[in-house]
């Protein structure tokens, strides 16, 4: 195999495999970029949402059955956290909502492995993972489709932005909670639509990141995956949360096969962070966070 | 007021009004005014005297900023509507606030944003490019901007969108906080001009909070001065402006007489 050979498939690797962590970020920034709150328990929900589909599964249910009352329960958990959790705590520090995602994570993995069980789960989404050859360039079948997904929720996503009375209200509350209000915004509508919609992604998330590693309690760390993506990409862009998690992934492809074997290997579970690193010093907002709009 | 008819009640009466922010700063001791149908009232006070406060009481907003009613009433149409979500006021009773220092979504185009104005009253889209259109009629300077992101505006058109995209609700009470802040005279000029147009020609009610006596009292009906929190002076617009004493009473250095 020839070193261009080599590299674009290192590359290519990496940036399908890099949608897997754009696809957990966008749930972050839906939340984020709405109410100001960092939802640590995301991975939580993702796991949870994982957990129930395989459990639903093993108990035969077909999969758009199982599917189907995933999605139905991972909504109303979602609405029922906004509603009974993060509500009541509007207008708090950062800090405060922070910690209160952080416990509601303990919370929600706790209950979710003591109902459902703690053993690894197989999950078959039914898509093969099949070396596809491209000339000399091996890719895998199953980050084609999982790209494919992440692309497809984009696109679903900008078109509900841009299109939508709710879209745009969403983003209209994300610029200015009180000037959405003053114009007749139920921000408690928006919240819980942003709730719904982020569980929505992390249902994907979950079952993408299930497929590829099996659904265990490891899933809800793909949060800590999700965190170098929101620092490069910012916290507020959809579009920096795909572009930054393709740029982890090549990245932490490309460091661990020409880096790896120099350091030691085992880059790649701390490349993504070194690299978001550098981001804070030269960007602090990300390439595409909202730096403020203003006319000087 | 009892022998008063019913249609001669005013539409804003705010009673004796105390708010307080959590966890205890007064930021309104005693507030009493109105406004009827068809008047534009100018609420004049230096910085900190309690003109927002005011208006954040009535829209609800002071709720979601943690801060309460204490003392007193605030009625529109001869019903309480202290403590009630904004996003419910303004949409079943036709009161909207145009926030001081304009607020507009800032990564919205000019367009989005009066659209958002809209929402509440899920229009048509034929209602919806009708309702716009009238709009641009009223503020001619927003129809060539209207791709432009909003934050990208002037002083001047932001302050006219933030109105625009709150006349979209189609209110019938409108409360404008500090619409001269950081603009040209001129600009102010123009938007006080477009304020009482709107009023005469479709009878739209402004309770106007604002720190600028001359422009504001050259437009308004009625008056009332706010000084720490105290509503000090009230009076028709032409009596108070000819008075020597005002910009003393403005400051809370003079007792009015």
């Amino acid at each position: 195999m020839g070193f261009m050979a080599l590299f674009l498939e290192t590359l290519i690797g990496g940036v399908l495999a890099g949608t897997m962590y754009s696809l957990v970020a966008i749930g972050f920034v839906l939340i984020f970029k709405a109410s100001g709150v960092f939802n640590y328990a995301q991975g939580a929900m993702l796991l949870f949402s994982a957990l129930l589909f395989v459990t639903l599964l093993k108990l035969g249910w077909p999969i758009p059955l199982a599917l189907f009352a995933t999605m139905v329960v991972t909504v109303i958990g979602a609405l029922a956290i906004e509603r009974i959790v993060l509500r009541p705590l509007a207008n708090r520090s950062t800090m405060t909502l922070f910690l209160a995602t952080l416990g509601l994570s303990f919370v929600i993995e706790g209950l979710a492995q003591g109902i459902m069980g703690t053993e690894v789960h197989a999950l078959n989404l039914g898509v093969e993972d099949l070396p596809i050859f491209w000339g000399d360039i091996l890719i895998s079948q199953f980050d084609l489709y999982a790209a494919g997904v992440a692309i497809t929720l984009t696109l679903l996503l900008a078109l509900f932005f841009n299109k939508t009375r709710i879209g745009v209200s969403l983003r209209a509350v994300a610029d200015d909670a009180g000037a959405a209000q003053s114009i007749g915004i139920n921000l408690n509508f928006i919240w819980q639509v942003v709730w719904a919609v982020s569980a929505l992604v992390g249902l994907v998330a979950g079952l993408a990141w299930g497929a590829r590693q099996g659904v265990s309690f490891n899933l809800s760390l793909v949060v800590l995956k999700a965190l170098p993506v929101l620092i490069i990409g910012g916290f507020t862009s959809i579009g920096g949360a795909i572009i930054a998690g393709v740029i982890v992934g090549a990245a932490e492809a490309l460091a661990e096969t020409y880096l790896g074997p120099i350091v030691g290997g085992g880059i790649q579970f701390w490349f993504a962070y070194f690299l978001a690193l550098i981001f804070l010093f030269i960007r602090p907002t990300g390439l595409f966070g909202d730096a403020e709009i203003e006319r000087v | 007021m009892s022998d008063r008819s019913k249609n001669s009640h005013p539409l804003l009466s705010i009673d004796g009004i105390e708010v307080v922010y959590d966890p205890s700063i007064l930021g309104v001791a005693d507030v009493s005014l109105h406004v009827d149908r068809g008047e534009i009232i100018a609420f004049i006070g230096a910085n900190g005297a309690g003109k927002s406060t005011t208006l954040k009481a009535i829209s609800g907003i002071a709720g979601t900023e943690r801060a309460r009613i204490t003392k007193g009433d605030i009625l529109l149409d001869q019903v309480s509507i202290a403590g009630m979500a904004p996003h419910r006021l303004t949409k079943s009773k036709k009161v909207v606030h145009v926030l001081e220092g304009r607020h507009v979504f800032s990564h919205l185009t000019v367009e989005e944003n009066l659209r958002s104005g809209a929402f509440l009253r899920k229009p048509s889209r034929r209602q919806m490019e009708a309702d716009i259109e009238e709009i641009y009629s009223w503020l001619p300077r927003l129809k060539d901007k209207r791709k432009i992101a909003a934050g990208l505006c002037s002083g001047g058109e932001q302050q006219m969108l933030a109105i625009g995209r709150a006349l979209l609700t189609k209110p019938e009470l409108v409360l404008l906080d500090e619409p001269s802040m950081g603009l040209a005279p001129i600009i102010v000029d123009e938007v006080f001009e477009i304020i009482s147009r709107l009023n005469r020609e479709l009878g739209m009610s402004f309770l106007v909070a604002e720190q600028d006596m001359r422009v504001s009292l050259a437009h308004a009906h009625r008056a009332y001065v706010v000084a720490n929190g105290h509503v000090v002076l009230q009076g028709s617009a032409e009596d108070l402006a000819a008075r020597d004493d005002l910009h003393d009473i403005y400051l809370g250095i003079a007792e009015a007489a």
